[in-house]
């Protein structure tokens, strides 16, 4: 489905993502942690085409994401706020997005219908413009706005920060069901690594802009990402103690 | 304390957007705001002398330029209190990050407050006052006087400061009283009622009284005390603070259905310019530059006047909305770019609503038929123009403007000075002078006639070369696509 060819990406002679391989099969689901600059929204912009890679390419159901648009069609994404439109209310949204996925009204009411436990009665038919409403309210419009349409690629930057404990859970419900879905290829990126370790079925590693452990979760997953992330803050714990000797 | 607040303004100063230009756009600017200074103090300079020769022609009725001027003092001093409602905003943006700060409340408001004094607002009038009051002196008027009367206006303008803390987001207080002021002016202008009777007094008050301005120095003063204990009140996230929300309402646009695949992006541009300050200001001005033929009327650009007027008059919107195109988008553009939506289709439904805004633009132009059928062809020629020449051209442009809009302020809406570039600038040859040249080609050899449909002709050719031009103009817009992103993504 996605296949990822010796991709970089270099800002003024700095590498932030550096990839020599990646291959994901149609159907799964990826959790792709890192700490921050680890290059997971570099990484993302580049599967959407909002940047340039310096290098490399991405194959997208074997079209060239940065060449041709026909990957739009059958690709969704929320990654920040500055996918929505902050002047509609949040149904305007849905029915603009449905518009140019090819669902009537219909479809969308019953979409917005289905998923009135996510919104747990907020975020929709409030009267309100998305700009008005709270980073989580946003966020679950945003969230629900890329699965219309039955998108076959969905790629979520960190959907569960800002999020309620119970929509996290309803999240995670949502996500779990796509990942079950065969026709359906989801990339989630988290801080979070239980959260990531329960949705996903496939667990990349990002550090540095390199891909540094690529496994198909198992049981002992959680523990294993856990053990790396204590390892590289404990490298930094020396030098810190050194400069406070000094 | 006070050198951190210090500190604080000269950086955001210093480092807002608009500073990180390059060096000749900055003296371009600085040139500007110079020129503008000039002109201010020309005219409180030379303001005593037009009125006095006004007074001798009989233009102007009265005596003394002085009493003139302190009879239409009372509407300087309304349209001041009025630009400031629409345009002076308190600066709470740059409060809550304070708030946690160990700053006592009171330095907090002190600061705030304070801020306001320095505004651009209360420099202003300055450069009238002062240079009027030399001339005063100059010309032998009681120099007590003159001082007593100029630290009135000084503190009469330091009151409309503090007034305004109040007046924020007063609409229905400030539009009855707009159109009350303007009601009186229109009694004034035809000699029905004239309020400056009952106002000169009060300003002449101030000079044969030189103690008389503790009289606006205490209202001052209170006023500042008042809006201290008001702002000191609303210092709170969810009161002064807080944004206003209004309630969205939705209306029903299926009507433009018919427009097919772009009807769904010509829907959001409607409720773009409906729910947006900006665009609505920018949507408003577009059709106010209707009138702008107007000043072509004394007939000494001759028919070349009536070509620009033309194209003035029915491309206003054009001009100020589509000059900025994929900027009305930019808060979400990075959606526009990774959603389904093919670029031509983006592109065409602006194309569209520009076309609809010149036509009905041209329609309300109508009135110039009033003074002559030459007026009218000029409109019809340069409206030709506009929807088939100049609306690609805009379109053309757009792709290297890369400045964010912010579409909650209102402040800009006059011309963002940002989106000017070497580029745009050059796009202004084809889109206004280029029809001039036709005319100057055409209208000189072969008669004004025919030069209006030369002009309207090569607005058909270019109707007829749309797609190429767009194919052309897509091109560049995905060239310049990441940047583009990257750019929006900056904040001011």
């Amino acid at each position: 489905m996605i296949s990822i060819t010796n991709l970089s990406k270099v800002y003024n002679g700095v590498s932030v993502l550096n990839i020599e391989e990646l291959k994901i099969e149609k159907g799964q689901a990826i959790g792709l942690v890192g700490n921050n600059g680890a290059g997971k929204t570099t990484l993302f912009s580049l599967l959407l085409d909002l940047i340039q890679p310096t290098t490399g390419y991405i194959l997208s159901n074997d079209i060239k994401v940065s060449e041709s648009e026909d990957w739009k069609p059958f690709t969704s994404a929320f990654v920040d706020e500055s996918f929505l439109i902050g002047y509609l209310t949040p149904e305007e949204y849905f029915y603009f997005i449905g518009e140019l996925r090819g669902q009537n009204k219909a479809d969308i009411d019953a979409l917005i219908a289905s998923y009135s436990d996510f919104f747990n009665g907020e975020a929709v038919g409030q009267k309100k413009y998305l700009r008005d409403l709270s980073k989580g309210n946003q966020k679950k419009v945003g969230i629900i706005a890329s699965l219309i349409g039955n998108p076959e690629v969905v790629i979520l930057d960190e959907p569960f920060a800002n999020l309620d404990p119970s929509t996290q859970i309803r999240l995670k419900k949502i996500i779990k069901g796509l990942a079950d879905d065969p026709n359906t290829t989801v990339l989630v990126s988290s801080h979070d690594l239980q959260h990531v370790t329960e949705v996903a079925q496939r667990v990349v590693l990002l550090e540095k802009g390199k891909v540094m452990m690529d496994k198909v979760k198992t049981s002992g997953t959680f523990a294993e990402l856990e053990g790396y992330f204590k390892g590289i803050s404990e490298s930094y714990a020396p030098t810190a103690a050194i400069s406070e000797e000094e | 304390m006070i050198k951190q607040f210090i500190n604080l303004e000269w950086k955001s100063f210093f480092r807002s957007a608009a500073f990180k230009k390059n060096l000749a756009f900055k003296i371009f600017l600085g040139f500007f705001a110079l020129l503008l200074i000039l002109e201010f103090a020309a005219v409180g300079a030379g303001s005593f002398f037009l009125i006095e020769d006004g007074i001798e022609d009989g233009a102007i009725t009265g005596t003394d330029p002085f009493q003139v001027v302190n009879r239409f003092l009372i509407y300087w001093f309304a349209a001041d209190l009025g630009y400031r409602y629409m345009l002076q905003k308190m600066p709470v943006a740059n409060i809550r990050p304070l708030l946690y700060l160990p700053f006592s409340k009171s330095k907090i408001v002190k600061y705030a407050l304070g801020k306001t004094l320095l505004s651009f607002f209360n420099l202003l009038p300055a450069f009238f006052f002062v240079p009027f009051s030399i001339v005063l002196l100059v010309q032998g008027y009681n120099p007590v006087g003159v001082i007593s009367w100029h630290l009135a206006a000084v503190f009469i303008t330091l009151s409309i400061n503090f007034l305004n803390i109040f007046m924020n987001n007063m609409d229905k207080v400030f539009y009855p009283m707009l159109v009350i002021l303007v009601g009186l002016g229109i009694l004034q202008r035809y000699e029905i009622y004239d309020i400056t009777q009952h106002t000169e007094p009060v300003f002449s008050f101030f000079y044969d009284q030189p103690w008389s301005f503790v009289i606006p120095l205490l209202i001052a003063a209170s006023l500042a005390y008042f809006a201290y204990g008001y702002f000191l009140k609303q210092l709170y996230l969810d009161t002064g603070l807080k944004s206003k929300a209004k309630e969205a309402t939705t209306e029903d646009l299926s009507f433009l259905n018919r427009f097919g695949s772009i009807s769904t992006y010509l829907k959001n541009d409607i409720k773009l310019i409906k729910r947006n300050k900006r665009a609505k200001m920018t949507f408003i001005m577009g059709f106010l530059i209707v009138f702008y033929g107007l000043f072509f009327m004394s007939g000494q650009f001759g028919n070349y006047g009536k070509v620009f007027a033309g194209i003035f008059a029915t491309g206003g919107f054009l001009f100020s909305f589509g000059g900025l195109v994929p900027s009305w988008d930019s808060s979400y553009y990075k959606l526009m770019m990774s959603q389904n939506i093919p670029y031509r289709d983006f592109l065409m439904s602006k194309w569209w609503l520009m076309v609809i805004a010149t036509a009905v633009s041209t329609v309300l132009a109508t009135f110039y038929l009033y003074f002559g059928w030459d007026w009218w062809f000029a409109i019809l020629a340069g409206a030709a123009y506009n929807i088939g020449f100049n609306s690609s051209v805009v379109l053309l442009g757009g792709a290297y403007v890369k400045t964010p809009i912010d579409l909650m302020s209102s402040k800009k809406a006059f011309g963002d000075s940002k989106a000017f570039n070497a580029k745009t600038f050059l796009l202004i040859i084809p889109k206004m002078l280029l029809p001039v040249g036709i005319y100057a080609l055409f209208g000189e050899t072969l008669g004004s006639n025919y030069g209006f449909i030369a002009i309207a002709v090569t607005g058909v050719l270019g109707l007829l070369f749309r797609n190429k031009i767009f194919t052309l103009i897509e091109k560049i817009y995905k060239t310049e696509k990441y940047d583009t992103i990257a750019a929006y993504a900056q904040k001011d």
